[in-house]
């Protein structure tokens, strides 16, 4: 039977804005780049026809100090940019993690570093998960690969970003924003309602003096913190909640079982190795495929049961970078003696378009243990 | 013809060609058949001035990699088009090529290839603005992968409400190059 009405066919940057709003967003802030920009554009469009509040700000960092301030309020809210766009938001990004901020940020990020290109990039994963901005900022990063996870990730970055109080990140790039595919417009299994994203910010939220009854206490959102061990007290709250993060950790794990070697691989160039996979598998070759959902927390734990339960497993890493996630799998794999397990690496330069053709070599190339020539 | 499972196509020409416009109907028209599709346009530096193209991948499965670099099919139409694609093509594969732009001389015979005039055809339905919808109509016909209703339906959610009142005749374009590619092939 044909399931073909309830699907409509956006881009991921469309899924992106529809996720959001049916999430519970109602403010975005942003400036225009591309690959993003049908994210403004679907924003502009729906938040006004819902009593939300769309501004295009006047650069990338007033857009992000205005998301700051809107999430002060408890407001689900959120901006959008790529690349050199998202480089300008780290200070507020930083400012909004010391302040504990349910700011959700979308970086359909594009070809660098400086000006790049406007084709796919992954070199912004060192960025995205080990903090671009000053201090021991972290926050979640999710990675979709497709349209429809585009819209299932805007509503677990809401979940997350009030469940803990603390910037989410989804990080795509030009292909997932771009590529146009059928999107069920239901809310996933783990949304939370927007009364429940309101309940987690009503301990904190600024609402205007007032407003909570006579004599409450005035409330105070900030990052700064001089008096004598009150920084390093936040520092232990932050680190706390950090370490509590670690169990949102996701990943896929697709046709280990058998698998001599597994491609470590997120976002779209997975959906490449996907497809590559399906052809090596298809002439016997015993290869699977290990999808990181988060990029921090790292899905640690994952990969070393997979090393685990096959010892001599080899790794490839395959990213559209110079070698950046590959240093957290070489991480997670640097166990005790006799446990680690060997990691190999193939980067495609950023700017190119990888089909699945191309990536059969690297993968025949890793599972004869040869070296593979990026 | 048996419907294979998975079918992908680059569908490429000058900008303002519709490139864009039609591989946009494919898709719209394989989700609409039950099918899993992507479709990726590539934006460039090669917007103005050059060719413009899209891949549209049709499978039973969720599609993998959006992107091929040896299509099963072409759409080409315009001559840097043909000169791009038609080394890629993958081996049987088939491409629907533009006679009405494109010289004879460059097709390579040992490619199945419909050689097809879809400008004339277009102007003589009502518009060469429907060149891309016969060169659509002659790949549905060459490949079987969809029926032709199926896409000519389609072009009522693709086509802007504004524009309805010419879904008739690019549905009788469609139709024009399916035709002449059964013919071809029959």
């Amino acid at each position: 039977m044909s399931d073909a009405p309830e699907r409509i066919l956006i881009k991921g940057n469309e899924a992106v804005a529809f996720g959001a709003v049916d999430a519970g967003c109602r403010c975005y802030f942003g400036y225009p780049i591309t690959p993003q920009n049908e994210i403004p554009e679907a924003m502009s469009r729906l938040l006004p026809e819902i009593g939300g509040c769309y501004v295009q700000a006047e650069s990338e960092v007033g857009a992000a100090s205005m998301l700051l301030g809107a999430c002060a309020s408890g407001v689900p809210s959120m901006t959008s940019s790529s690349g050199c766009g998202i480089s300008l938001m780290q200070e507020a990004l930083s400012y909004m993690t010391g302040s504990m901020l349910p700011a959700v940020l979308v970086n359909m990020a594009r070809g660098g570093p400086g000006l790049g290109d406007i084709g796919p990039s992954q070199g912004d994963y060192f960025q995205a998960v080990k903090g671009g901005g000053h201090g021991d900022h972290r926050n979640i990063v999710l990675a979709p690969a497709t349209a429809q996870e585009c819209y299932d990730f805007m509503f677990r970055a809401f979940a997350l970003a009030f469940t803990y109080a603390n910037p989410v990140m989804v990080l795509g790039d030009a292909v997932v924003g771009q590529i146009k595919e059928p999107v069920r417009r239901t809310p996933p299994p783990d949304a939370l309602a927007p009364e429940r994203l309101a309940e987690l910010a009503a301990p904190w939220r600024v609402e205007g003096r007032g407003r909570r009854g006579p004599g409450a206490a005035p409330r105070l959102v900030k990052s700064v913190y001089l008096a004598e061990g009150t920084l390093a007290a936040r520092n232990r709250q932050l680190r706390d909640k950090y370490e509590a993060m670690r169990a949102e950790a996701r990943w896929i794990a697709q046709d280990t079982d058998d698998a001599d070697l597994v491609v470590v691989a997120y976002g779209s160039i997975a959906r490449a190795v996907r497809s590559a996979i399906r052809a090596l598998r298809a002439q016997g070759a015993a290869v699977g495929l290990f999808r990181p959902i988060t990029l921090y927390p790292f899905p640690d734990e994952g990969l070393r049961a997979l090393a685990a339960a096959r010892p001599g497993r080899r790794f490839l890493v395959v990213e559209q970078n110079l070698g950046q996630m590959v240093e957290d799998v070489r991480l997670a794999l640097f166990g005790p003696a006799g446990r680690g397990a060997e990691v190999l690496f193939h980067g495609l330069m950023p700017g190119l378009l990888a089909d699945a053709q191309t990536l059969e070599e690297p993968v025949r190339l890793a599972l004869a243990g040869k070296e593979i020539r990026s | 013809m048996t419907a294979s499972a998975y079918q992908d196509v680059i569908i490429a020409g000058f900008g303002g060609q519709g490139v864009m416009l039609v591989g946009n109907l494919l898709a719209q028209a394989g989700m609409e058949y039950g099918r899993e599709v992507s479709f990726l346009p590539v934006y460039g530096a090669e917007m103005r001035g050059g060719t413009a193209n899209c891949t549209v991948v049709i499978d039973e499965e969720p599609v993998g990699s959006p992107l091929v670099r040896t299509p099963l099919s072409t759409i080409v139409l315009n001559e840097p088009s043909l000169a791009r694609f038609q080394p890629r093509l993958a081996e049987g594969g088939v491409q629907i090529v533009n006679a009405s732009l494109i010289d004879r001389a460059l097709v390579d015979e040992r490619r199945r290839t419909v050689y097809i005039p879809v400008n004339d055809m277009a102007l003589k339905i009502g518009s060469v603005k429907m060149a891309n919808m016969v060169a659509l109509g002659a790949w549905i016909g060459a490949t079987g992968t969809l029926p032709l209703a199926c896409v000519q339906d389609a072009l009522n959610r693709v086509v802007d409400g504004r524009y309805a009142k010419l879904v008739p005749a690019n549905a009788e374009a469609l139709a024009a190059g399916y035709d002449f590619a059964k013919k071809q092939t029959a």
